[in-house]
């Protein structure tokens, strides 16, 4: 069994897991926690998908920013003292029909695109092609357009969020 | 990057739009009577950037790495955007007042949303379609729920927000497909492989995912769910907006996307269009008439027409694109126009909006009447109207595509629908007033229904060149 295999194997166990964990806990907190677990072992798997750029933004933003937003959240509300909400009935069918679409769908892309084929082809070129360098390039050149329009998606989000919570209406 | 003068002249629009962005973010900062000036700076940006791109039509071309296409039907929807979004402005001016949303950063965040139209109209790749559906619906999301104090527009705007994000998650979903069969996320490689992939299950699920994401977008039928809601909810002048310059944005995007797509033989995607316009047609027209306040009522006329407008994708030819191209330009200014005579006789705190106070018009108001008349007569297709020329150059596609059993359903619907659009002109001339409100003077608003009413018997006048200028584009 190569290092890579095994690591794999690690990252992707402790991902599984923690995801059934996170859904299965009745407190938040407990199932936040568990979020992060899992998004970081996320990170793990794209630094073997040699996107090691994604893999850093990953941790930073998801298992970082984003989860403490969360825990903020969970800490101001004080979900706690909240009464479950009653279930709501057939939900939980639902979700299973969902989940079992994506699974059958990933199953069947992943299943044709023949595993293995295309592995280990040019691994230098795929580990160059997962720096900052050659990220920040495809972004300033080739994608400049989105990206600037991105920037102004950020504008709109501020604006929006400033004035619905800081204006003071008469 | 931009490589050459060229370039920077195609891409003026976008340019003039984003400085004024950043400009009027300057102009609110640091002015205190921000309110009063950024109504009319939008106005100027919007003209510029608008008559711009009309007078540059004919100038076609490929920008920024192949991203953007300027040019031919992406600058007639940029003008059809900016010119909607400028005559909303006008409309703001005396109206948010009355609606308790006087500040500044509302006109900021129209003139964002006008960016992220332009940005879907002129794609030439699947990502800045996404991003400026993103750019859009973000700042839509805020205008819906402007003011905080109101429930119903707390209501609008988080159900905007839900169901909208639903429908970008459907988008998204549907690129990621295209993306994993097509191994591109450019239109022009998507489009081009299109007859090999016909047969593909994962890219064909993805373009159908892609569909049913913007059939959300334009409101139509099994997807409609938030549009009573949105439009009653929101400010008027915004529901304005949302109805025309949304509407026109998504479909923008799907001719982008999907139009050479339409003009090949394979054409799968037909059933489910048929579909879904003949359920949006006729449930549209029919629940229309149960309607007693008038916001909802145009909510529902505008599912309607979404229906009729998608006859125009079912066909798959280029008579059915330029159709669309000239229905959505026809229904931008009308609608606007109903949307804005709305808005002036709506009193304070979302009063006079059921059909009632329409009633004897005539005699408090005769020129509002005769505005509103035409309007209606201009939605429900009457001849003489730009109304008429949009469903006729519709159908007329759909008669070409093979598919005249559709355009036999749409004359039909359009025959009910015309029952709840004259019903409010008979209100306005042959009942007697029974609320004695008076209708408060707003001359820039006037100014806005004035220059719409013009625009509809422009395009009323003179179709024909409109629609050759459209199909010169397409062939």
């Amino acid at each position: 069994m190569s290092l890579e295999l095994f690591l794999f194997l690690v990252f992707a166990a402790v991902a599984a897991v923690s995801g059934i964990l996170m859904i299965t806990r009745s407190e938040v907190v407990m199932a936040a926690l568990f979020l992060i677990l899992n998004l970081a072992s996320l990170a793990g798997l794209y630094l073997l998908l040699n996107a090691q750029f994604i893999a850093v933004v990953q941790v930073i933003v998801y298992a970082g920013a984003i989860m403490v937003l969360f825990l903020f959240v969970i800490m101001l509300l004080r979900p706690e003292h909240e009464k479950i909400v009653t279930k709501i009935s057939g939900i939980r069918t639902f979700a299973f029909i969902i989940a079992a679409l994506v699974f059958v769908q990933l199953a069947y892309v992943i299943l044709k695109s023949h595993p293995g084929s295309a592995l280990n082809s040019d691994v230098t070129a795929s580990v160059n092609a997962g720096t900052v360098e050659s990220i920040g390039t495809e972004l300033y050149t080739n994608y400049i357009l989105p990206f600037e329009a991105a920037g102004f998606l950020l504008l709109a989000a501020t604006i929006g969020a400033v004035v619905l919570a800081k204006r003071k209406f008469e | 990057m931009l490589y050459s003068i060229e370039e920077f002249y195609s891409i003026l629009p976008f340019i003039i739009l984003s400085t004024g962005i950043l400009i009027s973010v300057l102009i609110e900062m640091y002015s205190s009577k921000s309110e009063k000036i950024l109504p009319w700076f939008s106005i100027i940006i919007f003209s510029a950037a608008g008559f711009y791109s009309l007078l540059t039509v004919n100038s076609m071309s490929v920008i920024m790495q192949g991203m953007l296409q300027t040019g031919g039907i992406p600058n007639i929807f940029h003008f059809v955007f900016n010119f909607g979004a400028a005559i909303t402005c006008l409309l703001s001016v005396d109206y948010i007042k009355k609606y308790g949303a006087f500040f500044g950063e509302y006109y900021i965040l129209i003139q964002i949303s006008v960016l992220g139209m332009m940005c879907m109209a002129g794609a030439k790749d699947l990502f800045m379609i996404f991003i400026g559906l993103e750019v859009m619906s973000v700042s839509f999301y805020a205008l819906a729920g402007m003011n905080r104090k109101r429930l119903n527009a707390n209501e609008a705007s988080l159900k905007y927000f839900l169901l909208g994000a639903f429908a970008t998650g459907f988008v998204v979903y549907g690129i990621a497909l295209i993306y994993g069969a097509a191994h591109s996320t450019s239109i022009d490689v998507i489009t081009a492989s299109f007859p090999a992939m016909s047969g593909n299950v994962i890219f064909l699920a993805g373009v159908l995912l892609f569909l049913i994401g913007f059939s959300f977008k334009i409101a139509a039928f099994p997807f409609h769910m938030w549009v009573p809601d949105v439009y009653q909810g929101s400010a008027t002048t915004i529901a304005g907006l949302f109805s025309t310059g949304g509407k026109a944005a998504a479909f923008s995007a799907i001719i982008a996307s999907l139009a050479p797509l339409f003009a090949g033989s394979v054409h799968v995607f037909m059933p489910y269009l048929a579909v879904i316009s003949v359920l949006s047609m006729l449930f549209g027209s029919i629940v229309a008439i149960s309607q007693n306040n008038i916001k909802r009522m145009l909510a529902y006329s505008s599912i309607a027409h979404a229906g009729y407008m998608i006859i125009g994708l079912a066909a798959g030819n280029h008579a059915g694109i330029a159709g669309i191209v000239f229905y959505l330009t026809a229904y931008t200014f009308m609608n606007l126009g109903a949307f804005g005579i709305v808005s002036l006789i709506e009193g304070n705190g979302e009063t006079n909006l059921d059909l009632n106070s329409y009633a004897g018009l005539s005699e408090k108001n005769p020129m509002l009447a005769l505005l509103l008349s035409v309007f209606m007569f201009a939605l429900a297709g009457l001849p003489p109207f730009a109304g008429f020329f949009g469903k006729y150059y519709v159908f007329i596609s759909a008669v070409k595509g093979n598919i005249t059993w559709l355009a036999i359903v749409g004359v039909i619907s359009s025959a009910i629908s015309v029952y709840f659009y004259i019903r409010i002109v008979v209100l306005m001339y042959f009942r007697d007033s029974q609320s004695g409100f008076t209708i408060k003077n707003s001359s820039a608003g006037m100014l806005a229904v004035i220059i719409s009413f013009m625009l509809v018997i422009l395009l009323g006048i003179i179709p024909g060149s409109v629609i050759n200028l459209i199909s010169s584009f397409l062939n």
